[in-house]
């Protein structure tokens, strides 16, 4: 019945596409079934009951994924009650997933997606280990209908602002890390004997040790937050030592060792607009997404500042400024967060079976004199109204009516 | 100040202050000093003291003629001449227009695919009293030990070895107003300066140009002042205005009655009323932090009750709402292109702000607040036109433009010597890879004062702080 009800065909016609999966196609078409990706190409017939979007002179191209943020975590920056992505109670919150902490209803939610920013993951922050984020889907009434993936891994923090939670020295980060994740190890081999209280206390509680197994295990990635080279190179030797399945975020020194990177297999989550140094990152620059990709690093861009969201756009279009293809930059919106967040199967591509988030730009997404055209979201179109354009419509001509 | 804590997330921003109001004339630019007038006169100066305060030493640096020629040369006037030239000399832009000679001795610059604007201008930094690396040791923007410290100057904290002072010369920035925080109803005394790699900030002040006087609205001063002592609602802050200004009020009064014949003993001076008396003599120029349409409309009314006018209304996310009323009052409002949703003052910013202003006939500008946006000033001009475009106003390229150049120039009062790119003015010039307003174009060089300070394509004119000296890699070197 449902499906029956959801039963809809839209067909994107004359644009220009942009699978990144592959080639860019002229005037092809893109039809969706269902909330689904059914056919791209220039041979796509379309059924005539399907719903048309011209996209002639049109570019068309995934949704952009922002790989960072707290989209649905906070509302309003400065008013606690409208935060919730830390949990102030302990310095490891490992067992903290975000997901129910997540608010549908959100206004930042309408005011990203019209600018074609369709997902996002929402993240933890704080602490040594902040706790699992999730990937988000811009639309959706409830918390389940939003989320496209939890979680999609465990934060910690490897930056100068982790020493606060380890004793004031970075070497006591990483030997407080590495205590932890023996004692999870240790945790599952004697639950038995943890449960009976037949053992010496370990440093972390049962939930929270619980958590750390599936990282402990390759099947949930470990998202590090590193900054200084000599950090990222530690949490590369963490990774190594437990046989970890390694992100990077942050890494503003990263380009230095980005050869080291590369060579490790880690994917790395880049803000490009980052140049300001402090002692935690001396060595920051523009160039730092671009070095890591062309040493062949898995780069993912992303706009932290959460409420503008929205900015990842200009964040690719100045790491192309500062070195990357255009094609990388917009790989590296789409289709790498996807594969980086394990969820290349269902995202970050227009290809058959991949859920059915599109957007039709009037031009280079990146470009400031681009304009979102089109947003569709699992298929459905979305409707490109926030409180913003609402709040511009009532006082574009003064006074106002209210 | 970015918090390069956690990456994956930026903490709240903080968000700065100003907010400007000016007094008096419409044509606001006093009498234009020379561009290089070796010490400005009583502008900056106070006028109930006759001594020399903190001078401006600045000295153009010598620079061969330039021409810059085939660019597409973007005045800031209404123009944009393709394959224009421009000449600049001794400091001074002497010609502009399709063609022009190479003077004597003269450097051509081949302009073939790039765009020529004057320099940026941003009426709302914290370099330099905010400096990277952003530990306590560099904070220096913010006096919070009293709601009114109209007596601290923001050049006596301003560190001239600040990191992010090459960042923003790259980003084509040539004039700044480094402003105290918004912690304070009134915060002190803003410095204006050329933006120049330099040993001391006397070496960098803008000679001739009027000192602001930061205020600031709203959350912050009841945030920081609640519990200790006040003030700590919105009605307090305006009692902690009022009572300011009508003290500087009397003060003002001594001082003139005493100037009169200067018979006996002066009166005693009072750093805090002096700069307050200065705005009431309108000397200096009110920059005024203000979110909300409504906190803005009673500042409006205070600055009558006292008889002086807000250059600038700063943030002003709410300008929008009362656009009318800002354009009538000829204040400038110093917006960000998208800034929003940090504080509860900020959630109703709109990407149309600045658009909408210019629409009611006011003077809207692009500030960054931020040693980031500093960068990319041009970037946030392109959003904000082209938001504004989108939406059916229709805002021209110039227009635009002149957010970022003219319109803060006036709002510091030096319109009439920078801000533009006609024949007389300063040679304060940024020649870009592309067109200023796409997100792929960079500065790849920018003339201050006719000096040659940054070129993209020369290590020699990359300017390095001492800071950055042997533990920050210089560009394009692997450490």
């Amino acid at each position: 019945m449902i499906a029956v009800l959801l039963a809809q065909m839209i067909a994107i016609t004359g644009g220009t596409v942009y699978p990144v999966s592959g080639p860019k196609i002229a005037n092809a078409t893109v039809l969706i079934r269902d909330g689904k990706i059914a056919a791209v190409g220039t041979n796509v017939s379309v059924p005539t009951d399907a719903t048309r979007i011209d996209a002639a002179g049109k570019w068309v191209t995934p949704g952009l994924i922002d790989g960072g943020g707290q989209m649905g975590l906070v509302e309003i920056g400065a008013v606690a009650g409208t935060r919730d992505g830390s949990l102030a109670t302990d310095s490891v919150a490992a067992s903290f997933s975000v997901a129910e902490g997540l608010n549908p209803a959100s206004v930042l939610i309408p005011v990203t997606r019209i600018e074609g920013i369709t997902t996002a993951l929402a993240a933890p922050v704080g602490h040594l280990i902040s706790g699992q984020a999730v990937l988000i889907d811009l639309d959706g009434a409830t918390i389940e209908q939003m989320l496209v993936k939890s979680p999609v891994g465990l934060v910690v923090n490897l930056s100068e602002a982790a020493k606060d939670e380890a004793g004031g020295s970075r070497a006591g980060v990483s030997a407080r890390l590495r205590r932890l994740l023996r004692d999870a190890l240790e945790y599952e081999r004697r639950k038995v004997d943890f449960s009976r209280g037949q053992m010496q206390p370990l440093s972390a509680a049962a939930p929270d040790l619980e958590a750390l197994l599936p990282v402990l295990h390759g099947r949930l990635p470990l998202i590090a937050d590193a900054e200084r080279r000599s950090d990222i190179e530690t949490a590369l030797r963490l990774a190594k030592e437990f046989q970890l399945k390694l992100i990077l975020a942050g890494a503003a020194e990263g380009w230095e060792i980005a050869g080291e990177i590369a060579a490790a297999g880690v994917p790395v989550l880049v803000q490009p607009l980052d140049n300001i140094p402090s002692y935690d990152s001396l060595g920051v620059r523009y160039e730092n997404a671009a070095l890591l990709v062309k040493a062949g690093v898995k780069v993912v861009l992303l706009e932290t500042d959460t409420h503008n969201s929205r900015n990842l756009r200009q964040q690719a279009g100045n790491a192309v400024a500062y070195g990357m293809s255009w094609d990388q930059a917009l790989r590296a919106v789409t289709l790498s967060p996807s594969e980086v967040f394990g969820v290349a199967d269902r995202y970050g591509s227009l290809e058959p079976g991949k859920v059915a988030n599109v957007v039709v730009w009037s031009s280079d997404p990146f470009e400031f004199t681009t304009g979102v055209e089109h947003v569709l979201i699992r298929g459905k179109e979305i409707p490109l109204k926030s409180r913003q354009t609402e709040l511009f419509e009532r006082y574009k001509k003064l006074p106002p009516t209210y | 100040m970015r918090n390069p804590e956690y990456l994956l997330v930026a903490l709240a921003i903080g968000c700065a202050s100003a907010g400007a109001r000016r007094t008096e004339t419409a044509n606001p630019a006093a009498p234009a000093p020379p561009a290089r007038a070796p010490v400005s006169q009583a502008a900056a100066e106070s006028a109930s003291v006759d001594r020399a305060q903190y001078p401006s030493t600045y000295r153009r640096h010598p620079n061969p003629p330039v021409l810059i020629r085939n660019a597409t040369v973007m005045t800031a006037t209404g123009q944009e001449i393709r394959n224009g030239s421009i000449v600049l000399r001794d400091g001074r832009i002497v010609a502009v227009g399709e063609k022009a000679d190479a003077p004597a001795g003269a450097v051509v610059v081949d302009g073939t695919g790039k765009y020529v604007t004057p320099g940026l201008i941003d009426d709302h930094s914290h370099l330099g009293v905010y400096a990277a690396p952003g530990t306590d040791a560099e904070s220096d923007g913010n006096e919070a030990t009293n709601p009114v410290t109209a007596e601290v100057w923001a050049e006596h904290s301003f560190w001239p070895q600040d990191p992010q002072i090459p960042l923003a010369i790259a980003g084509g920035i040539t004039t700044i107003q480094a402003l105290p925080g918004s912690a304070n109803l009134i915060g002190g005394r803003s410095a204006i300066l050329k933006l120049i790699p330099a040993r001391t900030v006397q070496e960098m002040k803008f000679p001739g140009a009027r000192y602001g006087l930061k205020m600031a609205c709203g959350e912050n001063p009841k945030r920081v002042y609640g519990r200790r002592g006040g003030p700590s609602t919105r009605m307090g802050n305006m009692a902690g205005y009022r009572t300011a200004f009508s003290q500087a009020e009397a003060y003002r009064r001594k001082w003139d009655s005493w100037n009169k014949d200067k018979k006996g003993d002066p009166p005693e001076r009072n750093l805090r009323l002096e700069s307050l008396a200065e705005v009431l003599r309108g000397n200096i120029y009110v920059q005024n932090h203000c979110y909300r349409a409504d906190e803005m409309a009673q500042m409006v009314d205070l600055a009558h009750e006292f008889g002086f006018k807000i250059r600038s209304f700063h943030h002003a996310v709410e300008a929008y709402k009362i656009a009318d009323l800002l354009a009538k009052e000829g204040t400038s409002v110093s917006v960000w292109a998208d800034w929003w949703g940090f504080k509860e003052e900020a959630m109703d910013g709109i990407q149309q702000n600045a658009a909408l202003n210019q629409q009611a006939g006011g003077r809207p500008l692009l500030h960054s607040d931020s040693p980031s946006g500093i960068q990319r000033l041009n970037q946030e001009a392109a959003k904000a036109m082209y938001a504004g475009q989108r939406a059916g106003i229709p805002i021209t390229r110039d227009q635009a433009l002149r957010w970022i150049t003219v319109n803060p120039a006036w709002t510091l009062g030096l319109d009439s010597i920078v801000g533009t790119l006609e024949p007389g003015k300063m040679a304060d010039v940024v020649v870009w890879s592309g067109d200023p307003f796409s997100v792929y174009s960079k500065a790849v060089q920018v003339y201050n004062d006719g000096w040659l300070v940054y070129d993209r394509n020369d290590a020699a004119h990359q300017p390095r702080t001492d800071f950055q000296l042997g533990q920050v890699p210089a560009p394009g070197s692997d450490r």
